[in-house]
């Protein structure tokens, strides 16, 4: 027979399990695990409430995240699972697993990096080619198809890429 | 059929989220208007993705004003049900985009303030608002610094670009006074360090409006004299014409949602 205790960190590993299942939208490898948005998962009695937080302010794609969330907590059997936005600490992208950097890399958006400073002006920055690792690489725009992304172009291969910007 | 405004109590904090909430929302509004016509695809897709941070901000200090008030309003409620003398947005914001400079201009002085106030405004005993200070303060950084390398190019530019935003910064100069002003119910929020005082952050924001015109071989002008009113309510023509637009889906279908 198992303790009480054991059966909640099973159940709040697999609530966990549910929600790290889910997949940001905008970028389909990467799981919201993978991101950092995925904060904690809290379980009281049978009930499971599921933290998250977002990228940026105006990340549309939160809204379908909880969603997903919720039907994937509800497929898993935890009945009315609720999705809370915490903003505190404010999400970064030192929380990206390694794993989720490869991901990324692999799909094509090269990952975020360090930056010189984010205030310095017409700041260089060498970012890697995604496609064929060159880095004579350079920035088209700051602002890419989604909210985290910059759109660069490689000199070397010529193909135009996405950098998931350093926040 | 037209839907009646909401009724507010508007406490000094319910006061002071609903003014930077409006801020925000009136500008993010303001840039969102250059979707599909800015001059090139970048600029568009720049400003659009602007536009939805502070939309983002906005919808935080909108829920957190409804949260404080504790009655039945809501983030939408308060956007979408309150007419131009609710809002107190910064007269600064709701001037018209005009050209790509001064959609610039306006953008390089909001956001040289907005990164300098919500970088102080992290140390609130508020938690709530020093959480969204952080969220905002990394925004702003990046706002701040597209702006700024816009009016760089644009200043040192060519001979067009050059007029076209000294003529900006001479038009919207003497809306920027109002960012450093505090009514007594700010300033009691200020002595209880739940906010802090704008005008603490003014010398700064000179420093980076000279190092950023400078380069840019624009001036600022030497006028002192400023225009206020947007804080309590009394707006510009040009409000109510951009809440009309804001506002038309839930002033015709009340309650309307996706």
């Amino acid at each position: 027979m198992v303790t009480v205790l054991e059966r909640d960190s099973d159940l709040r590993q697999r609530a966990w399990d549910a929600a790290a299942s889910v997949f940001d939208p905008e970028i389909p490898v990467l799981s919201i695990a993978d991101l950092g948005v995925l904060r904690d998962v809290v379980l009281d009695g049978d009930h499971v409430e599921v933290a998250i937080t977002p990228t940026y302010s105006g990340c549309p794609a939160m809204n379908m995240i909880a969603l997903e969330i919720e039907i994937a907590l509800e497929r898993a059997g935890f009945r009315q699972p609720k999705v809370r936005t915490v903003l505190s600490p404010a999400w970064t992208t030192d929380w990206m697993s390694e794993e989720g950097r490869e991901k990324l890399r692999a799909y094509g958006i090269a990952p975020p990096q360090a930056s010189s400073s984010r205030r310095s002006l017409f700041g260089e920055q060498a970012v890697a080619c995604p496609q064929c690792g060159s880095d004579k690489t350079e920035l088209l725009s700051e602002f890419g198809s989604t909210s985290c992304k910059a759109l660069w172009r490689c000199k070397s291969c010529r193909e135009p890429f996405d950098y998931f910007k350093c926040h | 059929m037209a839907v009646a405004n909401i009724q507010v109590s508007e406490t000094p904090l319910v006061l002071y989220a609903l003014r930077r909430a409006d801020d925000a929302l009136i500008l993010g509004h303001r840039l969102s208007e250059w979707c599909g016509h800015a001059p090139m695809l970048e600029e568009d897709m720049a400003l659009s993705n602007i536009a939805l941070d502070l939309i983002g901000q906005a919808r935080e200090l909108y829920s957190y004003a409804a949260k404080v008030e504790g009655k039945d309003n809501d983030e939408d409620k308060l956007a979408y049900l309150r007419d131009v003398r609710q809002y107190r947005n910064l007269l600064l914001v709701e001037q018209p985009n005009g050209d790509f400079a001064q959609t610039l201009v306006r953008q390089f002085f909001y956001s040289a303030f907005a990164d300098l106030y919500w970088r102080a405004m992290m140390n609130s005993r508020d938690a709530t608002l020093a959480a969204i200070a952080a969220k905002s303060e990394k925004e702003s950084a990046y706002h701040l610094r597209h702006a700024s390398e816009w009016i760089i190019r644009l200043g040192d530019g060519t001979d067009e670009s050059h007029a076209r935003a000294q003529a900006a910064i001479d038009h919207l100069w003497a809306f920027t006074g109002e960012m450093f002003t505090v009514d007594d119910g700010e300033r009691a929020l200020i002595h209880a360090d739940i906010v802090i005082d704008p005008g603490s952050v003014r010398g700064r924001w000179l420093t980076t409006l000279s190092d950023v015109t400078r380069e840019a071989t624009l001036k600022l002008p030497q006028n002192d004299w400023m225009q206020q009113g947007g804080r309590a309510g009394r707006h510009s023509e040009h409000l109510g014409h951009l809440l009309s637009e804001l506002q038309s889906m839930q002033r015709t279908f009340p309650g309307l949602t996706w």
